[in-house]
């Protein structure tokens, strides 16, 4: 698993590519939580992530619990229909916006 | 997870790398503390205690780590191990100890156990997926993410005489492919129901037992149908503390918790309470001859009730007996029950074959038993709904005279039983039916209508609609050449065993069930309905269905077109009780008038008004419930007069006179055509002859006076 994270004006884009299970949450939990620290407008782009495990999902709830403190927003990108099957199911998703497309993302939290 | 970390976590002692140290007594399970994890286990005649470690699903330990002496206190072995993937680790443990099973002791260091205070279960990930026969440990204990946002939610605490109880299967509910939703068979699968659920109009779902269980026990081949019997109902606990993992669709993601949390959420978001049916009578470790999975090898004499030569005493009529009165295992209960309350927001329990839990630990009937109190008395069971299966398979009948402190309710089986008879128009059943609809006092005069659980079918025996199309059992299917299941159905085939193409008969099995219905929903105390008995589901006369998972358990969602009659009056009568507090009192009648308001607050009333029969040959009773009296006299409600007739004759029924300015408007009669046959709330149209009703022969009439 691979993260990158870069700026777009006053929104933070957190890339992740590959699985994100319990060995590489640790990680993505590290870099994510850097990404709230320097901005409340966050996209989670997992386009090229195919497998997240309940220690995954369980990252992007702490980033949805630190955002929503400091009353930004989080938009989950390009997520796999698995993944969102796992979420709906497991009452997930309920707490994010998602969207297909990286620019959609940016255009929506640069409005908000 | 706490971010101070204590400055005593740190390790002490290592073992091929892995670093570990003493750990916490309590809680007993496993635990996650600041960089590792807890873990705590009781025997009280172990000599030697190893912990086992599993990368998931791996065929080898990666490690076994023997207790110090020094890591023991008392009876409980405590050790925290460091950096260890909690959502990847699986552990067990071996115990040391005397192989002398006429002293009680079973220990075998060669087989690793399942702690019983393990979180999740895996091994039986998805419902029926072939299993490893040659795993070396087949139910793995795994720790659980704590962290469920469950934002405002809290359990509903409906008054219990308001609910309108649901028993379901989670597979048998959706399993069906006619039920039309994404992952059948799954607590997620009931979410997408919810809105059917509220159409219904009940307000609590019951589950049957979904504390892991493994459906592969004693599975073989069905020498009659040629297909794989099972064990589907899941009366046969693995681990009291975890969820099935087989009725979650992300049980293979090990995510089964946060399915069935947020299932419990949304049910109660749409005014839903949920109830657990609980087996703590029996474990699914068998008797002498059963394989060893948990509480055998940590502590044989402790859990078990044992016969003097060490057997296995057999209440339960599975092998086993739980020996629910020893103080470590009621302690283990009360931990269970505490657990779900507080991290599963469950509202209520139904403790499968409950009198056991009133026997010592020899067998005998206590007239105290500790953990029938205990249970009552738990500040944080305080508002739970507990309701007892009040008898055993050791004869031990308790309907009635159930330990209750105030708190237990029933399943009232006399109720199921009288109103069976009389359904089916036997004599002398008119004295039990009045005491059907009173919440029957005679048995419960000081507990009040609320200890009744009524139910006039339910997972056990046969469905309503088979109630009424099966004089015999026809259990062949099950492979015990029809020798399982009671006897004792009390039903009428109304003139042909099993399926006819006669409209007469088949009209009257719909009237039968409506009849049913009606006289639960007008019965003070806790009405019960078992899943699929809304659209008349059959289980083809088989009255014992436990091993089947196919459509003799799988609700058949069609059946709501077929049977849309049977649906439509069901949906009408559950929402006719929930409108009418007359319905749903706290306390018993009376039989006087308390609120001035010339009626007394239940009346009896025969074919003549006034004058009920009683006779044994009798088999008409008309009852007046006053609506000024509801609630105690509380609220203000309409009337309500209820008319049976089980006689197969129609009988011109006189009407009681209502005061000036009120009049009999008719909100049932199950002898007219669907459509006429029940009237939504506020359409119940007023009827012309004020003072007398023709009651069809086996019909039911309700009027509301206002």
């Amino acid at each position: 698993m691979k993260v990158t994270i870069t700026d777009h004006e006053e929104v933070t884009v957190v890339e992740v590519t590959g699985d994100i299970d319990s060995k590489t949450a640790p990680e993505f939990e590290r870099n994510a939580r850097a990404a709230t620290e320097k901005s409340h407008k966050i996209a989670i782009d997992l386009t090229e992530v195919e497998f997240m495990s309940s220690a995954g999902l369980r990252v992007l709830l702490m980033v949805y619990r630190n955002i929503k403190g400091q009353n930004g927003k989080v938009i989950l990108v390009g997520v796999s229909e698995d993944i969102q099957d796992v979420m709906s199911t497991t009452g997930f998703i309920n707490f994010f916006t998602i969207v297909e497309k990286l620019d959609e993302a940016i255009v929506i939290l640069k409005q908000d | 997870m706490a971010t101070d970390i204590r400055i005593d976590y740190y390790p002490t002692h290592e073992q091929q790398g892995i670093k570990f140290r003493r750990g916490h007594v309590l809680p007993f399970g496993a635990t996650m503390v600041p960089n590792g994890i807890n873990f705590s286990i009781y025997s009280s005649e172990a000599i030697d205690c190893t912990l086992v470690l599993f990368e998931r699903g791996e065929a080898e330990p990666f490690a076994e780590i023997r207790f110090p002496e020094e890591f023991r206190t008392g009876n409980v072995y405590s050790m925290i191990v460091f950096d260890l993937d909690y959502e990847r680790l699986e552990y067990g443990y071996r115990m040391d100890g005397p192989f002398k099973p006429e002293e009680g002791h079973r220990f075998d260091k060669s087989i690793i156990l399942s702690d019983p205070y393990a979180k999740a279960i895996g091994g039986r990930d998805s419902w029926l997926a072939k299993p490893n026969w040659d795993n070396i440990y087949p139910y793995r204990s795994r720790l659980v993410f704590e962290d469920f946002d469950w934002e405002n939610d809290h359990p509903l605490e409906t008054p219990i005489e308001d609910l309108v109880i649901y028993e379901m299967h989670v597979r048998g509910f959706t399993q069906h492919p006619s039920s039309n939703v994404k992952n059948p068979g799954t607590f997620a699968a009931i979410r997408s129901k919810i809105a059917y659920l509220k159409d219904l109009g009940v307000n609590c779902v019951e589950l049957m037992p979904i504390y892991e269980f493994d459906e592969w026990e004693n599975s073989k081949e069905n020498p009659v149908t040629g297909g794989l019997i099972v064990n589907f109902w899941g009366y046969n606990t693995v681990n009291f503390f975890s969820p099935k993992s087989g009725y979650a669709a992300t049980g293979k993601f090990g995510m089964q918790v946060d399915e069935l949390k947020t299932l419990i959420k949304e049910l109660h978001k749409n005014g839903i309470e949920v109830m657990l049916d609980v087996v703590f009578n029996h474990t699914a470790e068998g008797d002498h001859r059963g394989h060893t999975i948990s509480f055998r090898g940590i502590d044989n004499k402790t859990y078990y009730m044992l016969t003097p030569e060490g057997y296995y005493f057999n209440f339960s009529g599975t092998g086993n007996t739980l020996n629910c009165n020893n103080p470590v295992v009621r302690n283990m209960v009360l931990d269970c029950l505490r657990y779900w309350a507080a991290d599963y927001h469950i509202d209520g329990f139904r403790f499968d074959l409950a009198a056991i839990l009133g026997r010592d630990q020899n067998g005998a009937p206590l007239s105290n038993p500790p953990l029938l109190e205990s249970l009552a008395y738990d500040p944080i069971l305080a508002k739970c709904k507990l309701v007892a299966e009040a008898w055993d398979a050791g004869g031990l009948y308790q309907v009635g005279s159930f330990p209750a402190y105030g708190r237990w309710a029933e399943w009232n089986g006399k109720y199921r039983d009288a109103t069976r008879k009389f359904l089916k128009g036997d004599q002398g059943l008119v004295g039990e039916i009045a005491q059907c609809i009173q919440g029957w006092p005679d048995l419960y005069h000081y507990r009040g209508p609320t200890a009744s659980i009524n139910f006039i079918s339910c997972h056990d025996g046969f469905t309503l609609y088979d109630l009424f199309a099966y004089n015999e059992k026809h259990n062949e299917a099950n492979g015990e050449n029809n020798n399982d299941g009671g006897n004792d159905n009390h039903s009428w085939n109304c003139g042909v065993e099993g399926e006819t193409d006669d409209p007469f008969i088949n009209q009257l099995r719909h009237k039968q069930v409506k009849n049913a219905l009606a006289i639960l929903m007008v019965s003070q105390g806790v009405p019960m309905i078992l899943s699929g008995d809304e659209m008349g589901v059959t289980k083809s006369g088989n009255n014992n269905t436990y091993c089947h998972d196919n459509e003799l358990n799988w609700v058949d969602w069609g059946l709501l077109d077929k049977n849309s009659d049977i649906y439509n009056f069901a949906k009408h009568i559950t929402k006719f009780r929930r409108a009418h507090p007359v319905l749903r009192s706290r306390t018993h009648f009376q039989h006087r008038d308390y609120v001035g308001s010339g009626y007394p607050d239940i009346s009896f009333h025969g074919t003549q008004a006034w004058q009920p029969d009683f006779a044994p040959s009798s088999r008409c009773l008309a009852v007046m419930l006053d609506g000024a009296h509801a609630k105690s006299g509380t609220i203000l409600d309409d009337s309500i007069y209820i008319a049976l007739n089980s006689h197969y004759d129609a009988l011109f029924y006189e009407l009681p006179t209502l005061p000036n300015g009120q009049s009999w408007h008719l909100a049932v009669n199950t002898d007219m055509p669907s459509g006429e046959d029940i009237y939504a709330i506020g359409n119940e149209p007023r009827m012309d002859d004020q003072g007398r009703f023709l009651v069809g022969g086996r019909a039911t009439v309700i009027l509301i006076g206002k």
